[in-house]
């Protein structure tokens, strides 16, 4: 194992504890009287409307396909920028090239309304 | 030892997500197992030194696929609230494939004379790597955006359409 990842599973660790903590001694410790009142679904004091499982709208599943193409382009930049320093300067016209063409990408999925909140 | 625990502990994850995915009536949560799947992957790489393909399985996968596969079953029609049955004609074809497909992924680790190399792992896998990139295989790196821009372009274009259909 490396060094380095036990930060990385302390801090799962404690990830999990501090809700899992919180909601467990708040279990421990309130009064169990449920009425039908208490019961219903609170949403910003309004009714709710409808089922819980709504359907969503196909536009959603655009956005989701674009932080698809610039996660995986930022997960290619990341070695980059680690690499900085030690890289000649035409490296970073090579990196502006990957990014330049990605931004075609962007001014498309622009263009053809992609980005539009509908 | 400490290994073997941390090592049995994503096993479980892995493991126990795959059950979930197939054993769960509810295809949202079949989704969520699959990202706890992709979790202990994660962690199996941490194990076998390899830091940065574990963060990317945590951005792409994690982050990325497993939120496109819920948005995809949150869209589709009716698949959220009814209980679909888990089987459909084709499962004696299934029950044939996947052991044979097991068998022959057993057959390729044990008979397959991987490559070993004796060195010790680079230390600064990371700079060696950005270096790498813009270096000798630079073309695939510029040709990994050009791809990049066609499944953008070819995504949208299909998304459109649906969008388009459905009005």
């Amino acid at each position: 194992m490396q060094n380095e990842f036990i930060f990385v599973g302390i801090l799962t660790i404690c990830a999990i504890l501090l809700p899992v903590g919180g909601m467990g001694m708040s279990w421990m410790l309130r009064p169990h009287k449920p009425n039908k009142l208490k019961q219903t679904t609170y949403e910003c004091g309004l009714e709710t409307v409808g089922e819980t499982w709504a359907q969503f709208k196909v536009s959603y599943y655009i956005y989701a396909l674009i932080f698809v193409v610039f996660d995986v382009e930022a997960v290619f930049l990341f070695p980059w920028a680690v690499a900085y320093n030690k890289l000649p300067l035409y490296a970073l016209a090579e990196v502006l090239i990957f990014v330049l063409i990605l931004l075609f990408a962007l001014v498309y999925a622009w263009r053809k309304g992609a980005l539009e909140w509908i | 030892m400490t290994e073997q625990i941390v090592f049995f502990i994503f096993t479980i994850m892995v493991l126990g997500g795959g059950l979930g995915v197939v054993s769960t009536k509810n295809l949202y949560y079949a989704a969520l197992f699959l990202s706890l799947s992709f979790s202990g992957m994660a962690g199996y790489f941490i194990m076998l030194n390899a830091g940065f393909l574990a963060a990317v399985q945590i951005i792409v996968y994690v982050g990325a696929i497993a939120i496109l596969i819920l948005f995809a079953i949150m869209l589709s029609r009716k698949v959220m609230t009814t209980n679909e049955p888990q089987t459909n004609k084709q499962n004696w074809l299934a029950l044939i494939v996947t052991p044979l497909l097991y068998l022959t992924l057993i057959f390729l680790v044990v008979k397959v004379n991987w490559p070993v190399s004796s060195a010790a792992p680079a230390l600064d896998v990371l700079t060696q790597m950005g270096a790498q990139f813009l270096g000798g295989y630079l073309i695939p790196f510029e040709v990994m955006s050009v791809l990049l821009l066609v499944a953008l372009v070819g995504a949208i274009i299909l998304a459109r359409d649906v969008e388009k259909g459905r009005e």
